[in-house]
C-alpha cells in the first residue's frame, strides 16, 4: 500500500517537471502558430532584410523589422561596452581588493541595483539621464540611443558582477600565489594570470548581460524616443523590437496581418535571446564549473 | 614604467569601476527619495486618482500588484517546489533530466514581453479569461517559475543526505522522508527564493501590459476576472502617457519611491527569513 501511494506521488512529482518543459515548448509554439499567418502575408526575405516597419500605412504597408534589429543591437552593443569594463573592474575589486568586511556589505547592495524594476529604471532615463545628456550635446531631446544603453548597462551590471566574482573566486589561490612567489605585482597576477583563467565565465556572464540587455522591454520603451526609422548615430531615438511589440500590441485589431506580424518580431526575439541563453550556458559548463 | 606605479594605477582603475556602479545605485535611489518623499501622505496612499489622474492617491494601483502577486506567488510556488523536489530527490541523471533543466535555465532568459504575448494567447484568448487579474497574475506566475526552481532546489541541496538516508533506514518510503525529514528544514529557503522572485514579479511590466492592467479604475477589482491597476503600469502611463506630463511628474515620482519600498521591504523579509534560519541551523 505504502508502495503504490510512493509510486503516485512520485508521479505527480514527474508530471510537474514535465510542465516547466511545456511550458518552454508552448512559447515556442504558440509564437510559431501566432506568426505563421503573418508569412502568408509577407514574404520572409520581407520581413528580415527591409528596414520599413509601417504597418498602418495606407498606400503599402511596410513589414520590414531591420530598423528594430539594428537598433536593439545598438543600444545592446552600447551597453555592453559600458558594462564590461564597469563590470569586470567592479567585480575585481570585490574579489582582489575589498576587504572581506567589505565585501559583505556589498554584495547586498549590488542586489538592491538588481532589484530595481525596469519601468523605474526607465522613469529615470526621462527624468534624470535625458536632461543630462541633452545638455552635454547641446541637443533638444535626450530620449536616444545613447540614453537606452546607459540605462541598459546598470540594468545588465548586477548579473555581470555577481557571475564574473563568481568565476573569478573559482580559480585556485595555488595560481594567486604562485604568480606572487615568481615576483609578479598584483596587479600583474590579476591581468595576466586570474583574469585568463576565470575568462570563460566572465564571458558566460557578459552574455547572460547581453541577454538581459536584449530582451527589456519598459526602459528601452520609456527612454529610448522610440522613432521608427533607421538610426544613424547614438544620438537619434531608436525603437526596438520589444519595444515595438509593447506599443503596437494594444493598438492592433485580432486578426490582421499586423497582428500576426507583432508575433514574427516576438519569435525572432524568442529565439535570438534562446540562442545567446544556450551559448552562454555552453561556455559557462564546458570549461568551467561554476554555479549560476 | 615602473611596475609598482602601474599596479597603483591598475588598483585605483578598479576601485573607480565599482565607485561608477555604486554612484549609478546611489543616484537613482537618491533622486526618487527626494522628489517623491515629498508626495508620500497618507491620503496618496489610500485614496483613488482624481480628476483625471493628476490628483488623489494610488490605492487601486497598490490593491492591484497586492492582488496580482498573490495569483503569481499560488502558481509559482507549488509548481516551483514540486519541480525542485522532483528534480533533487526523484529524477535520475539522464536525457529527460537533463532537457528539463536546460529548459529551466532557458525560460529564466526569454524576454518578458515575450511571457507578455505567450499569455496574451494563451490565457486571455485561448482559455477565454479575458484581460484580468488571473491571466495577468498566471503570466507573471510562468514567468517567476524558473527563479522559484532554481532557488527551491538550492534549498533541497543544502539539507544533507544523511537525513533522507536515516528516514529510509528506519523504514520510512521515499516520500515519507522527504516529508518529514527534508521539507521542514527545506522550507525557509524555499520561501526566501520565492519572496525574491515575486519580488521581481511585482515590478515586472511588460508581461501584464496586455494581459489585464488597466489604465485607471476607480475601484478595486472584486473577482479575479476584473482588470486591475498595478504601481509599475501606473508608472509607466504617469511618466508617458498622461496627457500632462509634466504636472503629474510628482505623483510619476511618489508611485516609483512606493514601488521600490515595496520591493525593497520584501527583499528585506527574504534576508530576514534567510537570516533566522542560518540562526536555527547554528543552534
Amino acid at each position: 500500500m505504502h508502495n503504490v501511494k510512493d509510486k503516485i506521488i512520485h508521479g505527480l512529482f514527474f508530471l510537474n517537471g514535465l510542465i516547466v518543459m511545456l511550458v518552454l515548448l508552448g512559447i515556442f509554439v504558440i509564437l510559431c502558430k501566432a506568426a505563421i499567418p503573418a508569412f502568408q502575408e509577407i514574404s520572409l526575405k520581407e520581413f528580415l532584410t527591409t528596414a520599413r516597419w509601417d504597418p498602418t500605412s495606407l498606400v503599402k504597408e511596410g513589414y520590414g523589422i531591420g530598423a528594430m534589429l539594428l537598433s536593439t543591437l545598438m543600444l545592446t552593443i552600447g551597453a555592453l561596452i559600458i558594462a564590461v569594463p564597469l563590470g569586470i573592474g567592479a567585480a575585481v575589486y570585490l574579489t582582489d581588493i575589498a576587504s572581506p568586511r567589505f565585501r559583505e556589505i556589498a554584495k547586498p547592495v549590488i542586489e538592491i541595483l538588481a532589484g530595481i524594476p525596469s519601468v523605474v529604471v526607465g522613469f529615470l532615463g526621462i527624468v534624470l539621464v535625458g536632461p543630462i545628456i541633452s545638455k552635454i550635446f547641446g541637443i533638444s531631446n535626450g530620449l536616444n540611443a545613447l540614453n537606452g544603453s546607459i540605462l541598459l548597462a546598470i540594468m545588465a551590471l548586477p548579473t555581470i558582477i555577481s557571475i564574473s566574482e563568481d568565476a573569478l573566486r573559482s580559480v585556485p589561490k595555488t595560481y594567486h600565489e604562485a604568480s606572487l612567489a615568481l615576483g609578479a605585482t598584483g596587479w600583474q597576477t590579476i591581468i595576466k594570470v586570474k583574469i585568463p583563467a576565470a575568462v570563460s565565465g566572465i564571458i558566460a556572464a557578459c552574455m547572460l548581460g547581453m541577454g538581459r540587455a536584449i530582451g527589456e522591454t519598459m526602459t528601452v520603451l520609456m527612454a529610448t524616443g522610440c522613432a521608427p526609422a533607421l538610426p544613424t548615430s547614438y544620438l537619434d531615438p531608436v525603437r526596438t523590437m520589444t519595444a515595438t511589440i509593447a506599443i503596437e500590441l494594444g493598438e492592433v485589431a485580432y486578426d490582421t496581418t499586423h497582428y500576426y506580424a507583432l508575433f514574427g518580431v516576438g519569435l525572432v526575439l524568442f529565439i535570438i535571446t534562446f540562442v545567446v541563453n544556450m551559448l552562454s550556458d555552453m561556455v559557462l559548463r564546458k570549461y568551467q564549473k561554476v554555479r549560476i | 614604467m615602473n611596475e609598482k606605479v602601474k599596479e597603483k594605477l591598475g588598483y585605483n582603475f578598479l576601485r573607480l569601476c565599482f565607485g561608477i556602479v555604486l554612484l549609478a545605485l546611489f543616484m537613482i535611489l537618491y533622486d526618487i527619495f527626494q522628489k517623491g518623499a515629498g508626495v508620500i501622505s497618507w491620503e496618496f496612499l489610500t485614496a483613488s486618482p482624481k480628476k483625471g489622474m493628476t490628483e488623489g492617491g494610488i490605492f487601486p494601483a497598490i490593491v492591484g500588484t497586492f492582488y496580482v502577486t498573490v495569483i503569481t506567488a499560488l502558481l509559482s510556488i507549488p509548481l516551483g517546489m514540486g519541480c525542485a523536489i522532483y528534480l533533487n530527490e526523484y529524477a535520475k541523471d539522464g536525457l529527460f533530466t537533463r532537457i528539463i533543466r536546460m529548459s529551466i535555465r532557458n525560460l529564466s532568459g526569454v524576454p518578458s514581453i515575450v511571457y507578455g504575448l505567450f499569455g496574451v494567447v494563451l490565457f486571455v484568448q485561448f482559455m477565454r479569461f479575458d484581460t484580468c487579474l488571473l491571466s495577468a497574475g498566471l503570466t507573471l506566475g510562468l514567468m517567476t517559475l524558473p527563479w522559484t526552481i532554481t532557488a527551491s532546489e538550492e534549498a533541497l541541496k543544502n539539507i544533507p543526505l544523511s537525513y533522507r538516508e536515516g528516514a529510509m533506514a528506519l523504514g520510512a518510503t521515499k516520500w515519507q522522508a522527504i516529508r518529514t525529514n527534508v521539507l521542514p528544514y527545506a522550507v525557509p529557503g524555499m520561501l526566501t527564493g520565492a519572496i525574491l522572485g515575486l519580488a521581481r514579479a511585482a515590478g515586472e511590466t511588460a508581461p501584464i501590459l496586455f494581459t489585464g492592467a488597466a489604465f485607471f479604475l476607480p475601484y478595486i477589482p472584486k473577482t479575479i476576472f476584473e482588470q486591475f491597476m498595478a504601481l509599475p503600469y501606473h508608472l509607466y502611463i504617469m511618466a508617458t502617457q498622461h496627457h500632462s506630463i509634466i504636472k503629474v511628474r510628482p505623483i510619476a515620482y511618489g508611485t516609483a519611491l512606493v514601488l521600490v519600498a515595496l520591493i525593497f521591504f520584501m527583499n528585506l523579509a527574504a534576508v530576514i527569513i534567510r537570516y533566522r534560519l542560518r540562526k536555527i541551523r547554528r543552534d
